[in-house]
Parts: structure tokens; C-alpha cells; sequence
């Protein structure tokens, strides 16, 4: 399981991150996002060379969320050297979502 | 060879697995990879099901779903059928994750999709303000001001479930009135933190990194102006899901699936089609999952025969 990651975490383990960081952004009452946690639990495992993933509870850290202008569930985003690289709004297929990260995990 | 493969994990598809697999088919149902158990995810309260005098969750109500066809022995994938060649004695199937199975009959129960506005922009300004689904959603939009356009039952519930969130929830409708049913409609309209706009269509989506606005247009005059929002809804209807099949199966002019009388028999031997695919007037829950029965006794009886 990816592991969830508060906001005290997130200048040390997403912003000042050598790797890219997949933050997958979450809640419990979100249907869309229980079916997309699982796929994101794979290409966390089979990218982790490539990839730091984590899942953010926005019930719990409303401030992150806030912070990215997020105003839909589930979202998917890429950080790069501390900024957003690449947005991905809605569940997706693993596939399309692989082609969405391609430039990360190719 | 399986004898029947299901696509399509609303009330349709799922009753139809019920029935295949009481039957002794050995159903596979592919339910998709994100969007199982369908429309119903998205919703709240669903108080129109019968046997459920209390209500009950839309996604409560298909896990129910899923556990029933389970338990008489349905497989389910997790997987998005991406290819079908249906015009032999032997359906072919190919999913996403690059399966191929091979069936004697197919039930298509793979529902609508949303509609868009098919403004400029409103893909980059989705899930930055504008958004499908009310219950992922709304959460982000508290003391905020927000639209919903429609004005069906979706648009009325909607409506109301964002009241436990927006300060002002207003509703755009092109009509002068609803099409909803009374008690939703008269729900809506009695909340008094949701204000009709009646005759009016959205004609712009403003803002660049998120939505700031719309521009309005009175159906009636054409007169144009700005309403600032923080959020748009857009619950305009549902298009029948056909991209897989078209070309093989016949069609409505409408561009659902064609079924014979009140069966589920498409043009193709073997092929059965039910729930809101094939439906353009009725579209509850309640009709898609007897169509789903439907589907599945023809495919029974087809098989019998064949």
C-alpha cells in the first residue's frame, strides 16, 4: 500500500524530492477514488526506481489541496523539483494513465 | 469458450449476471477498470429502489449488486473492454489490459456517458471548477458559489446535495421548466440556498488557470451576460455508450442500440443489448436492471436453441 503523507511531510518528502513525486490526492467518500487507489498502488510498485508515489487525504490535510487550486477527485499530480509537472483530473484507466506518465516512468 | 460475457457493471449488467449465472452460464461480467458498478457510483441517496423503503447509498446499492451476482457464481474483471468483433457464431473480446475472450453470446449493458456543454475550454477547466459529479466533488466548493446546469433529476440532486456545501447554489436551465420528477424538482425549488435561472444556456466558460465564471444567454431574448462562479456543475444528460459496437450493430437514429420489440435481440444472432444503452425514455435504475433480466433470459434461450 502507498503510504499517505501528512502536511508537516510534504516540503521534506514531496517538494524537496530528487525523484518525481506522484501525490495521489484522495478521499473516503469519493467512489471514483477507491477504484483508482489500486492502479496507483501498481505503477507505484513497479516504477519505484522511477517514481516517489504518495496519497494525500484531503479530508484530513484540506490545506495541500487547497493550496494546488484542486476542485475535483481524484487527482493525480506530478511534482518535479518542488512544482507541478503534469495534472491528471478523474479516474483513468492504468493504461492511459501509464501513457500520461510516460515522461516520468518511460 | 465461455457460453456468455457480460460488458458493463451498472443495475443492467449486473441483473443480467444474476439471472445468466442462476442459469448455469458461468458468466464473465467486465465491469471496466475505474467506473464499476456505473452511474449509481457517483450518487447519493437513492430512495426510488424498491425493496429499500429506507433509501440506501448508490454505491451501497451496487456492491449489493455485485455480492448478488457473485454469489451464483459471476466472474468479474476489473478490465475495459477496448475491441469486440461480434458478427460471428464465436464474439470475440479484447480488453485493455490485453485479454482476449471468446464468447457464444454477448450482453452490451454498457450504459450513458456524460454530456458535455462542448464549450472551449471546458477540458482544461475540468476538475478546476467544472465538474461531472457532485458528490466527488463538492466538498472543495464550502461557503463558495457554484452553478448546476440541467434540469433533469441528476440537476435537481445535484443541486441539493451541493447546498451542504456552496453558500449559493444557483441552477441553470434552458426550459421554463423542469423535467425532473415533481419531488425532486419541488425540492429544488423550495431550497433556499438554490436559485433558478430559468431560459437561459451557458454560452462561455470563463478563467484561465480556474473557472471564474460564465457568460449567460437567455434562450428567449439571446441577451448575453456574466455570472463570477466558483464552480459548474454540469448535469446536462447522458449519451448511450455505442463507440464499440457501431458499425456492427444497428443503431437508432438516436444512436442507441437497436433492440427488437420489447426483447433485447440487436440485428446480431447471439447479441443482446439492455439497460440505458438501448433506453431513451426511462433510464432509472429500476428499468435498466429489468432490462438486464431481459437480456439474460434471451441469451438463454439463444443458447438453448443454438
Amino acid at each position: 500500500m502507498t503510504e499517505n503523507i501528512t502536511t508537516a511531510e510534504w516540503q521534506s518528502k514531496v517538494l524537496s524530492s530528487s525523484k518525481p513525486v506522484l501525490v495521489d490526492f484522495w478521499a473516503e467518500w469519493c467512489g471514483p477514488c477507491r477504484q483508482v487507489s489500486p492502479i496507483v498502488d501498481e505503477i507505484a510498485a513497479e516504477n519505484t526506481e522511477k517514481l516517489q508515489v504518495y496519497k494525500l487525504n484531503v479530508d484530513n490535510e484540506p490545506q495541500i489541496a487547497m493550496q494546488y487550486g484542486i476542485t475535483g477527485i481524484p487527482a493525480l499530480i506530478v511534482f518535479e523539483n518542488g512544482v507541478p509537472a503534469k495534472s491528471i483530473v478523474g479516474a483513468r484507466p492504468k493504461a492511459v494513465l501509464l501513457t500520461d506518465l510516460a515522461e516520468f516512468i518511460g | 469458450m465461455r457460453e456468455v460475457i457480460i460488458i458493463g457493471s451498472g443495475p443492467a449488467g449486473y441483473t443480467a449476471a444474476i439471472y445468466a449465472a442462476r442459469a448455469g452460464l458461468n458468466p464473465l461480467l467486465i465491469a471496466s477498470s475505474v467506473e464499476a458498478g456505473g452511474e449509481l457510483m457517483k450518487t447519493t441517496e437513492v430512495e426510488n429502489y424498491p425493496g429499500f423503503p429506507d433509501g440506501l447509498m448508490g454505491p451501497d446499492l451496487m456492491a449489493n449488486f455485485q455480492a448478488q451476482a457473485e454469489r451464483f457464481g459471476t466472474e468479474i474483471l476489473l478490465d475495459d473492454v477496448i475491441e469486440v468483433d461480434l458478427r460471428g457464431d464465436v464474439k470475440i473480446i479484447k480488453t485493455g489490459e490485453g485479454k482476449t475472450f471468446e464468447a457464444k453470446a454477448v450482453i452490451l449493458a454498457t450504459g450513458a456517458a456524460y454530456r458535455e456543454l462542448g464549450l472551449p475550454r471546458e477540458k482544461e477547466l475540468s476538475g478546476h471548477g467544472v465538474s461531472w459529479c457532485a458528490t466527488c466533488d463538492g466538498f472543495f466548493f464550502r461557503q463558495k458559489t457554484i452553478a448546476v446546469v440541467g434540469g433533469g433529476d441528476s440537476a435537481m440532486e445535484e443541486a441539493n446535495f451541493l447546498t451542504r456545501f456552496a453558500d449559493k447554489v444557483y441552477l441553470i436551465h434552458r426550459r421554463d421548466s423542469f423535467k425532473a420528477s415533481k419531488i425532486m424538482a419541488d425540492r429544488a425549488l423550495n431550497n433556499p440556498k438554490i436559485e433558478v435561472i430559468w431560459n437561459t444556456g451557458i454560452a462561455g466558460l470563463k478563467g484561465e488557470a480556474k473557472l471564474e465564471g460564465v457568460t449567460l444567454e437567455d434562450t428567449v431574448t439571446g441577451e448575453k451576460r456574466e455570472l463570477p462562479l466558483d464552480g459548474l456543475f454540469i448535469a446536462i444528460g447522458n449519451d448511450p455508450r455505442v463507440w464499440l459496437v457501431e458499425g456492427q450493430v444497428d443503431l437508432t437514429p438516436e444512436k442507441f442500440i437497436n433492440v427488437e420489440g420489447r426483447s433485447s435481440k440487436t440485428n446480431l444472432p447471439g447479441v443482446f443489448a439492455a439497460g440505458d444503452v438501448i433506453d431513451p425514455t426511462y433510464r432509472q435504475a429500476i428499468t435498466a436492471a429489468g432490462s438486464g433480466c431481459v437480456a439474460a433470459l434471451d441469451a438463454e434461450h439463444y443458447l438453448t436453441a443454438h
